[in-house]
């Protein structure tokens, strides 16, 4: 009986899960797709539906195809995730904030003058 | 050999397999870090086309759609070849790596395909920085996906041959982390890279 407990513990697996994501994540993907190739509105307004469907999609596949939302406690794996997504946050979102602030700084004839003072190094 | 020994073995080898999942699952997460870091570049490279052309004359999206979709079947029919593990079913194991195997080296055969079509046209890394962060991206997750197949491989093989063992169905478990994660850095692919991509003129 226990050498069953700890057999049903060891798995969470179900086909149910697996089809779901799948399913789902299909049609986010042909969902985002067409967004794109088919409608022409606002770029900003597509920009925002396709990342809001790739959001969701990374949800969907953490949770039915990654189990993260499985796990018991003490959650070390979410711990992980939670950590992982603020270095990646930080990472990227500084670099493009840093980034875009100094090509907004640097006007062009700044750098003009700039490519040139190298030139004659 | 008592209940109570037998129990403590189990419970012994249990915490293993876990510590081996969770310094496994750390690894991914770093990893994560190392894409982000080329999606950064990326983001901040991505105007700098050097007179070049831009991701909106480059990519073509009904090829990345084919491309997204064999990848995200893959990695459901490795969920599928998981649940054959579990139910100890070694012939649809091998069946499903078999099937994720093929559908993996379809999506790397049509990646290498796009890449040496630029590469002809005189695209390359080295036309423009757009280029050169683009094929770092792109190349890195392919690099990932060939070393998955390389893996799978060994893996199918070793099952084939010693059957689905404790220690095999861990590392069919690792296996299975590693791909499914593929396919979720691939969704930002898909959406940052060549969606963005064609939207931008």
């Amino acid at each position: 009986m226990r050498h069953k407990e700890i057999a049903i513990e060891e798995h969470q697996l179900s086909y149910g899960k697996y089809i779901f994501g799948f399913v789902a994540s299909v049609v986010l993907t042909l969902g985002s797709y067409v967004a794109v190739t088919k409608f022409t509105g606002d770029r900003n307004v597509i920009i925002a539906v396709i990342s809001s469907l790739a959001f969701i999609q990374f949800i969907v596949q953490m949770l039915f195809f990654l189990h993260i939302g499985e796990e018991k406690e003490p959650r070390w794996k979410q711990l992980v995730m939670w950590f992982m997504i603020f270095i990646v946050l930080l990472i990227v979102g500084g670099s493009i904030w840093i980034m875009n602030n100094l090509n907004y700084r640097m006007t062009p004839e700044q750098m003009d003058q700039y490519l040139k003072s190298q030139d004659s190094l | 050999m008592s209940e109570a020994t037998t129990l403590d073995l189990e419970k012994i080898e249990r915490e293993a397999t876990d510590k081996t999942l969770f310094g496994f699952w750390t690894y991914v997460m770093t990893d994560c870090v190392l894409f982000a870091s080329l999606f950064a570049t990326y983001a901040v490279l991505h105007g700098n086309t050097f007179g070049g052309p831009s991701g909106h004359e480059l990519f073509k999206l009904p090829y990345v759609l084919t491309e997204t979709m064999i990848l995200l079947t893959s990695s459901f029919t490795c969920g599928l070849a998981m649940l054959a593990a579990q139910a100890r079913d070694k012939k649809q194991v091998l069946i499903w790596l078999g099937v994720t195997f093929l559908l993996g080296a379809s999506f790397l055969g049509l990646e290498l395909s796009e890449f040496h079509k630029m590469v002809v046209e005189g695209n390359s890394w080295r036309r423009s920085g757009f280029l050169s962060s683009y094929f770092t991206l792109i190349g890195t997750h392919g690099l990932h996906i060939t070393f998955g197949l390389i893996w799978m491989a060994v893996a199918g093989w070793f099952t084939y041959a010693k059957g689905l063992t404790e220690s095999m169905r861990k590392r069919l478990t690792l296996l299975s982390i590693f791909w499914h994660f593929l396919d979720v850095v691939w969704i930002f692919i898909f959406t940052i890279v060549y969606l963005y991509g064609s939207l931008s003129v």
